[in-house]
């Protein structure tokens, strides 16, 4: 799956303690950086990537051949200019596309499969702690995502209170809801109950769970988008067809489209990996990490928050994004906040949403001339 | 810049802590932050008008006063501003209230339907009034809760609210109300702004 040469590694020497209890040392982080770090070192904006991203932000992705996943809003001239900022994204651990993970072999030099200690939110930001030390930054200018990448920015700024100046979770939670929860164990049964996943040991057996796979991302694909949007993009519209066929091909084009996402994510997502990254989601759960306390896990930053959601995001709704900015007001934290309309769901942020990438360029470029 | 936001300016001291309620797009933050230093921030209902402030670099919530005062805490702010739309709330009161809880002061200005041209126009023309202050209809304003600059000062007297100041404006004059010219004020001025404390 992974074409090496195109990926950078830093490995990590530090023994990282996880939050499962287990210490990993001497692992790989795959990273990517676009535009240059200028010589103060203040213009680094830290990217993390949701689920099924990875750390090709934007241009064209060597591995897949095809558009990176946030090349709407990072870019030359883009909402996150690249001309003005340095920007580094990398793959998450537990992550399938060079950063240590399910498809690496253990020091045994078998392939670990679910033998990978389950890895957290925490985990995964505590090991891209380590790039700020390979480029020598002592602060970023900003940390952004959407999705679980906006929850690994609240669990960054949590962890490292004086390491952003400003901070932008997308479309995000601090606290993994139950019917999100629900909808990853949807997507773990789907490839779990594949006779081809073998235990997680397909590598070895030489086969690979692309039909549940393909199931856990057509059901998750499903709850990024809005009824609204849906109805408008496909309504009844039948595919390649004057008439209903009676039968169980695709019919309509809403079907088409979703086996069509799911046969290409298969190409590109290690089902090990979305088990680990799914499970990573559902344990977040940042108010719990301070006795319940959210407001407690900003305490101690001076970071100026900004936060944005999406008015047709069911996934993480309106709420859940006040609730963050309700726990930074309550301890008079520096926090701005606006609802984008959309019909888009919750893969607005992903996407040409001109009122998006507007606000999220005028906060980035009038912070950073406040510099 | 309009001469209420002036005034309003010229009530707050450099360097506080300022929440500006309903502040649209932004000119009163932008020239508090700007001129006085102050640490601003703004809660506003309208998603273009929020966009406008973060275009000028203001940190700003959208959200409505009546439900989203509460997040903030007790005396979070040295004061809290709010300009022309208390009589456009559902119930002006709590948010009053809220305002004087959020804010160790509070600045709030109400258009006065006591002055002369809004009593002329009812009076003489037997129609709901149309001013510069009041530019809407009456099927179509937001104002809810019309009062004169009388109405809030004994509204806020009855709740023992302290008055540290209270100014009449007409177009560029502003001048001190107090309980002795109180009825004149009431007649002359079209705006009405109050420092106010609980």
């Amino acid at each position: 799956m992974n074409t090496e040469k195109n990926i950078k590694t830093l490995i990590v020497k530090k023994p990282l303690k996880l939050d499962c209890g287990k210490t990993i040392k001497d692992f790989p982080i795959a990273y990517e950086t676009y535009g240059s770090l200028n010589s103060k070192k203040d213009n680094a904006i830290l990217v993390f990537h949701a689920l099924t991203g990875d750390q090709f932000v934007t241009g064209i992705n060597p591995v897949t051949n095809k558009e990176g996943w946030w090349s709407y809003a990072v870019g030359p001239d883009k909402a996150i200019d690249t001309n003005k900022y340095f920007v580094i994204c990398s793959n998450v651990i537990g992550g399938c596309m060079g950063s240590y993970g399910p498809s690496h072999k253990d020091p045994d030099q078998k392939i670990f499969g679910t033998n990978f200690p389950v890895i957290t939110i925490n985990d995964m930001v505590n090991a891209q702690y380590n790039l700020l030390d390979h480029f020598g930054i002592d602060k970023l200018f900003s940390i952004t995502g959407g999705s679980m990448g906006g929850m690994q920015v609240l669990q960054f700024i949590s962890n490292f209170p004086d390491k952003s100046k400003t901070v932008i979770p997308i479309a995000t939670t601090s606290s993994h809801s139950a019917q999100n929860i629900a909808f990853n164990e949807l997507g773990r049964q789907a490839i779990t109950a594949d006779s081809n996943w073998k235990d997680g040991n397909y590598a070895s057996n030489d086969t690979n769970p692309g039909k549940g796979l393909a199931v856990a991302r057509m059901a998750a694909h499903i709850t990024y988008l809005s009824k609204k949007g849906l109805q408008e993009k496909f309504g009844r519209k039948l595919q390649e067809r004057e008439d209903l066929k009676f039968g169980f091909d695709a019919d309509f084009q809403i079907e088409s489209y979703l086996r069509y996402q799911g046969s290409v994510f298969v190409d590109r997502f290690d089902a090990n990996s979305y088990l680990y990254i799914t499970r990573a989601m559902d344990y977040f759960d940042l108010a719990k990490q301070f006795n319940g306390n959210l407001s407690e896990a900003f305490i101690n930053t001076n970071a100026k928050f900004f936060i944005i959601s999406f008015t047709s995001d069911w996934l993480y709704p309106t709420q859940e994004n006040k609730d963050i900015v309700i726990a930074l007001n309550s301890i008079g934290a520096d926090v701005g906040f606006v609802e984008i309309e959309s019909d888009k769901g919750h893969d607005s942020f992903l996407l040409d949403v001109p009122d998006f990438l507007s606000a999220l360029k005028n906060f980035l470029d009038k912070s950073y001339e406040e510099n | 810049m309009k001469n209420e936001f002036q005034v309003i300016a010229d009530l707050i001291e450099k360097d506080k802590k300022v929440l500006d309620v309903g502040c649209a797009d932004g000119t009163l933050m932008k020239f508090l932050k700007d001129n006085k230093n102050i640490n601003i921030r703004g809660l506003e209902i309208s998603k273009e008008k929020v966009q406008e402030c973060i275009a000028k670099g203001l940190t700003v919530i959208e959200g409505n006063a009546e439900k989203d005062l509460k997040q903030f805490p007790d005396k979070s702010f040295d004061y809290v501003v709010l300009s022309q739309t208390l009589q456009a709330f559902l119930n002006p009161e709590l948010v009053l209230d809220e305002l004087l809880r959020v804010g160790k002061k509070a600045i709030v200005t109400i258009p006065n339907f006591g002055y002369w041209k809004v009593r002329f126009h009812l009076l003489f023309r037997g129609t709901m009034p149309v001013t510069k202050t009041l530019p809407d209809e009456w099927y179509n304003t937001p104002n809810l809760h019309m009062c004169t600059i009388k109405d809030f000062f004994h509204f806020v007297k009855s709740k023992d609210i302290k008055i540290f100041k209270s100014l009449a404006l007409n177009n560029l004059n502003s001048s001190i109300i107090n309980e002795s010219n109180l009825g004149v004020k009431n007649l002359f001025a079209d705006l009405g702004i109050f420092l106010i404390e609980k």
